[in-house]
């Protein structure tokens, strides 16, 4: 009964932060009409500054570095600069000639930084900017490893004695990883190979998929909810599933087992469809998990935003209305917490599997 | 199309700050935290066979006990069998011993009767033999001429010697 109560809270103080910037943003776009779905998108994407929230007017936040390469040169500056005004204008390293950085609102690079040429085109240079995100991602990625730094510090000093506290909790997911999904899916002797790479994957998932969900600074940057994140995970089950395939994994993939002659003969049609097939694979996790996150935050948005729809209309009903989305909110964020489990064990589940294709002996 | 097209950007540090991640948990984390599970799987292993190995001995100590208490009881049953059979080997000794006095008291008693009787057929045969030749002597000594009176003598000799 208590840990229900405090879940309750919880879930109520997370959706009461989730509503804080948008509140702020319906303040300062008060003369405009309040754009729910661009309001919902700039949430979900990446930023060059991170927003914390609005107070009178005045943007509160961080100014994130902007690091960009053009023509084999460096340029870094804060995206401040853009504050003030929509350009900022540098000397071009290459030809000293002035060169102008800026953001467009709206085209092809909306909310990007490019190059503005002297004839108006938009050039868009090496862009490897310390966004919000991967300044979440650093965030995130360091809070994991003072973590599991810590479980090591606690199995070392404690020895074979029972675990405790957070080394208990880490030693569940672990032994879970360990024992439901790389065994279940992988050959016994194969295992070693690949645990290191499925425990980090299933924590890195699942940790930010938690922190994507606390909607206040230094945390909430939806990082599992962006492709890049996701894609660069895929690429690298796909790597990991392909380099250490062994014989007779190819063979099956050049000459399918169990299917008719006719199928591989005159034209490779089952060796293509394997072919494709391990492309595809990589491709659905990364689609899977983002998909899934985003979908989930989006709709958190969706309710808080129709709180602002409504509140346009009358403020009362505003009011109704922010109780209706609230209780929604309370609902979705608690099922956003069991996604954000189902979807790093998914995630590992299929990496397994994968890895388990590409490794297994037959035995004919 | 922004949301599902890959940032460059995030692209590269992801990778880069993913593999620092990997590369620090496997050379820092996964090992000490592998082998102490590993070393706490042996020792629970080894625990619980220890306890199944002292159950077993426990069973069998147990067993043996039984045994033990069983082969005690036998012998006690033997020993108390014994005992009875020696009784009643002293008793039926203690019996035979006594018949055999008895038997030979009897018939060390039939031996003296059947010596006294002899002792007093004999001292009888005198006897008779005295009152013969006493009866003879008498006889000798009157001069009888009647068979009657003969007889009648005779008998009051005979009756004479019996009152005797």
């Amino acid at each position: 009964m208590k840990n229900k109560n405090i879940f309750i809270s919880l879930s109520f103080l997370i959706c009461l932060l989730f509503s804080m910037p948008q509140f702020a943003i319906a303040e300062n776009q008060k003369e405009e009409k309040y754009n729910a779905g661009e309001t919902i998108i700039e949430h979900i994407l990446d930023s060059y500054d991170w927003h914390i929230f609005t107070w009178k007017g005045h943007h509160v936040g961080v100014s994130l570095p902007i690091i960009v390469f053009n023509e084999g040169k460096c340029y870094t500056f804060s995206s401040k600069v853009f504050h003030h005004s929509d350009t900022y204008v540098t000397v071009n390293k290459t030809n000293s000639e002035d060169i102008t950085f800026a953001i467009p609102h709206e085209g092809k690079y909306k909310g990007k930084v490019v190059i503005l040429n002297a004839d108006g085109t938009q050039k868009r240079p090496l862009d490897i900017s310390i966004t919000k995100n991967v300044l979440g991602l650093f965030i995130s990625c360091t809070l994991l490893v003072v973590m599991f730094l810590i479980v090591a510090k606690a199995y070392r000093k404690r020895g074979e004695k029972a675990p405790k506290g957070l080394q208990s909790l880490f030693e569940w997911l672990i032994c879970y990883v360990r024992d439901d999904i790389a065994l279940k899916a992988i050959d016994k002797k194969h295992v070693d190979r690949y645990l290191p790479y499925l425990i980090t994957v299933f924590f890195f998932i699942f940790f930010n998929n938690l922190l994507g969900l606390i909607p206040f600074f230094p945390f909430g940057a939806n990082l599992t909810g962006n492709i890049a994140i996701t894609a660069t995970l895929a690429v690298l089950t796909f790597l990991i599933t392909n380099l250490f395939g062994n014989k007779e994994y190819y063979k099956d993939i050049v000459n399918t087992p169990g299917v008719p002659w006719f199928l591989k003969l005159p034209i490779p049609l089952m060796p293509i469809i394997e072919t494709v097939g391990c492309f595809t694979k990589p491709v659905v996790l990364a689609i899977r998990l983002f998909a899934n996150i985003t979908a989930g935050h989006i709709v958190v948005l969706g309710f808080i935003s129709s709180i602002f729809i409504v509140a346009q209309i009358s403020v009362g009903g505003g009011i109704g209305m922010s109780v209706f989305s609230l209780i929604l909110v309370i609902f979705v964020d608690a099922i956003e917490l069991l996604v954000a489990y189902i979807q790093a064990y998914v995630f590992t589940l299929l990496s397994a599997l994968y890895f388990g294709m590409a490794s297994k002996e037959h035995h004919h | 199309m922004e949301l599902i097209s890959p940032d460059f950007g995030l692209v590269f540090w992801m990778t880069i700050a993913f593999l620092i991640v990997f590369f620090i948990l496997v050379k820092f984390a996964f090992p000490i935290i592998g082998q102490t599970l590993k070393k706490r799987e042996e020792k629970i292993t080894e625990s619980l066979e220890l306890a199944e190995r002292t159950h077993e001995e426990m069973k069998n100590l147990q067993a043996k006990n039984e045994e033990l208490l069983q082969q005690a009881r036998e012998e006690r049953e033997e020993m108390l069998n014994e005992a009875r059979q020696y009784r009643d080997k002293i008793i039926e000794d203690a019996k035979t011993k006594a018949k055999e006095e008895t038997d030979r008291i009897v018939a060390s008693a039939k031996e003296t009767i059947e010596n006294e009787r002899k002792a007093a057929m004999t001292d009888i045969k005198n006897e008779i033999a005295n009152i013969s030749i006493k009866v003879a002597e008498k006889i000798l000594e009157k001069e009888l001429t009647k068979d009657e009176a003969q007889m009648d003598y005779i008998n009051k000799i005979i009756k004479e010697t019996d009152n005797q």
